[in-house]
């Protein structure tokens, strides 16, 4: 089956529409394939917080079509209510101040 | 490898009265940058390292002098 861009860029859209919480990582939260993805999973779920995956590894085309629609170059990115809050460093910084927690918490 | 002054004075100059300090984390091309900046008042940090990643972002990228560059941002006055 051949895959179009324009269905990767909508499987994209749509998770980042239809998760309030949308992680895009290497790997997967049981299995992360870079040590970025890792830290950003276990900062989620400290918070207790239910999110979405996304591996970006399979086809190349997803980090590209989502960094085009994000605007930001590394890999992960968390979404929160269709906003990218960021990558691993500004995720761990806001986990750090307790942020993180609210912001996923709070209601959409 | 990386000019970490011409870096500094790139960050400076995007962001006038800002405080900047880079360093080598590792190998001269894993930076560290420290910025303090009136600029970030009010923003999330998102926007505020996108200020940041903006004034090198023709350095930064597989093949260019800078691989990776962790940023921390304060807001000041």
């Amino acid at each position: 089956m051949i895959i179009t861009e324009d269905e990767i860029r909508q499987e994209v859209l749509n998770s980042i529409a239809q998760n309030r919480v949308m992680l895009f990582m290497k790997g997967t939260p049981e299995m992360p394939r870079c040590g970025f993805s890792m830290q950003t999973v276990a900062c989620l779920k400290d918070t207790g917080a239910e999110f979405a995956a996304m591996d970006i590894l399979p086809d190349p085309r997803i980090r590209q079509l989502l960094s085009e629609h994000s605007g930001w170059p590394t890999i992960p990115q968390l979404f929160v209510d269709g906003q990218l809050v960021g990558g691993c460093d500004i995720v761990t910084e806001l986990h750090e101040t307790g942020q993180l927690k609210e912001l996923v918490n709070a209601a959409a | 490898m990386a000019d970490i002054a011409e870096i500094e004075g790139l960050i400076r100059t995007a962001l006038p009265g800002s405080e900047v300090s880079v360093e080598d984390m590792a190998g001269g091309d894993h930076l560290y940058a420290h910025v303090r900046a009136p600029q970030f008042t009010g923003l999330p940090l998102i926007e505020q390292h996108r200020l940041v990643n903006g004034a090198v972002d023709h350095l930064l990228g597989p093949g260019r002098p800078i691989h990776a560059l962790k940023i921390k941002t304060e807001a000041t006055q």
